[in-house]
């Protein structure tokens, strides 16, 4: 099998708040222009998981490695030439509501780079294009949808040709028909720009359209990664519970005391 | 009892340190950040200085005449015991300049922009659009911080001229109107009794007082947490914090001036 290069690699990473271990002891490594897909429950870590990478806080434990630079510790500066080599889609899109959607799309060039304005305007096209989005330019975020206001989150995070992609829970909130837009859009963002995408989520019907590979998180562990077949075959409970939807399991409502390690020996 | 004061002094020196910080922050931005070709947006200063300036000068207009027509008339009925109406002028002009000009817009100016800086920037932190600046590499300090402080720099003293000529406007309606002093003779006393000193330590006063509205605004508003009642607190606590010391550091530089003379 060809050797496969890693580019975002966790290393025995953990992380407290407030004296409880959210991130406990997490290794894992995401190749290049792969979809890699992070699932559990609300509360598992799974979006700390997403912060400890894009850097937004520090592991206590541990190391995050980007594209071969520690970013663990590193000053400002260096973290923010990190940072110019991906992009990121909040949940709640994030989008500067002062701007408009052609401003909020350009800002990540005028910032960072020294092109000319008629052609920064030509790029921000494209990729308003590129989400389906041509025509919007001079609308106001709290003038468009939730999924629009998605999509243009995503034509931002895309603007400076990103080589990674971090989405925080990019379907909650929609509808079925603009959730499976949005899941269209990640795949051929993976399939056609080779960008790697790190997609959090809980919505299970994301998750087999568009993963290559998938990790589930619980109670700051990793439960299992594998690709979505493993996935579904898995005779792991908490995953079975989890891709089920089911009330009752391992992954126990009321019985949050009760440590993953010893579900896990049973 | 002990425990919770220890915890609030310790609270209060996290926020000194907090705000210093963001001052060096800001001042690294202003001087060192265009050396490395990182300058805040001349669009957004601008916009800023509408937004400060222009947009409360009506405010301040009427805030500050008002208080001259105020100040005339207690002080002529003071003044008139002893015959001496005409220091009217001369009275509303000094008490305008040195301190009642300086002070009262820069309450106004806490009041109007101050709290809307710490509401902004709070409702921009908890919907995440800090969090997404920073991951875009934008510094939050210079693409939001910097523009607001330097407009604030500039347009209080501005303002700060204006609430003086408007104020002084104030003591002429009263002294021409129900003093039946003649409006030259006015003019003139005011200008007879009034020095620059009285114009520029009240000027010195806009320029620190405006720096303590644009910390302190965009500190709680870049530090607010929660939803929608972090915005509040943050908010109240902008203009609550920003009175306090402004009124402080007024006493601070009043007594600075009084005793080196100025």
């Amino acid at each position: 099998m060809e050797e496969k290069e890693v580019i975002i690699s966790l290393r025995n990473v953990s992380k407290y708040f407030q004296g409880k271990k959210i991130i406990d002891n997490i290794s894992l490594d995401i190749y290049r222009s792969e979809t890699f897909v992070i699932m559990g429950c609300s509360g598992s870590g799974k979006s700390t998981l997403l912060r400890l990478m894009t850097g937004v806080i520090e592991p206590d434990e541990g190391s995050v490695i980007i594209k071969g630079k520690n970013i663990t510790g590193i000053s400002v500066e260096e973290l923010d030439d990190v940072r110019r080599s991906f992009g990121m889609l909040f949940q709640y899109s994030a989008l500067l509501d002062s701007l408009t959607v052609e401003e909020n799309v350009s800002l990540p060039l005028r910032e960072h780079t020294k092109l000319a304005e008629d052609i920064i305007r030509i790029i921000v096209k494209m990729k308003l294009s590129l989400v389906g989005l041509r025509g919007y330019e001079s609308y106001y975020p709290s003038q468009i949808s939730g999924g629009m206001r998605k999509r243009v989150g995503l034509a931002r995070a895309i603007a400076l040709d990103p080589a990674i992609v971090f989405y925080d829970e990019p379907t909650s909130g929609l509808d079925p028909v603009v959730g499976g837009v949005i899941d269209k859009l990640i795949k051929d963002l993976s399939s056609k720009l080779l960008i790697t995408s790190v997609v959090v989520t809980h919505d299970m019907q994301s998750v087999f359209n568009i993963a290559d590979r998938v990790a589930m998180v619980h109670k700051g562990q990793v439960v299992i990664v594998g690709d979505v077949a493993t996935i579904k075959n898995t005779k792991n409970p908490y995953v079975q519970q989890f891709i089920n939807g089911k009330p009752h399991g391992p992954i126990d409502f009321f019985k949050e005391d009760i440590g993953i390690k010893e579900f896990l020996e049973l | 009892m002990v425990s919770s004061l220890g915890s609030s002094i310790i609270a209060i020196y996290r926020s000194v340190v907090g705000v210093l910080t963001l001052f060096v922050n800001i001042l690294y931005w202003i001087f060192i950040g265009p050396f490395k070709g990182k300058v805040a947006s001349r669009q957004s200063i601008f916009y800023q200085c509408i937004f400060v300036g222009l947009r409360s000068a009506l405010i301040v207009f009427f805030v500050t005449i008002f208080t001259g027509i105020v100040l005339a008339m207690q002080s002529a009925y003071q003044l008139e015991r002893m015959g001496a109406t005409l220091y009217v002028a001369a009275l509303v002009a000094v008490s305008l300049c040195r301190e009642l000009g300086p002070v009262l817009t820069a309450l106004v100016i806490a009041g109007r922009v101050g709290s809307a800086i710490a509401a902004e920037l709070g409702t921009m932190k908890v919907s995440e659009q800090i969090e997404a600046l920073q991951l875009m590499a934008i510094n939050p300090v210079r693409f939001l911080a910097v523009p607001r402080f330097l407009a604030l720099f500039f347009m209080q003293p501005c303002l700060t001229v204006l609430g003086n000529i408007s104020g002084m406007i104030g003591g002429l309606l009263v002294g021409t109107g129900s003093l039946k002093i003649n409006s030259d003779l006015y003019i003139q006393t005011t200008f007879n009794y009034l020095e620059l000193k009285d114009i520029y330590t009240g000027l010195i006063k806009s320029f620190v007082f405006a720096m303590v509205i644009a910390l302190i605004g965009c500190y709680e508003g870049l530090n607010t947490k929660g939803g929608a009642e972090g915005v509040g607190k943050a908010t109240t606590r902008s203009v609550v914090i920003s009175f306090i010391l402004i009124i402080l550091a007024d006493c601070v530089l009043t007594s600075i001036f009084y005793f080196s003379e100025m």
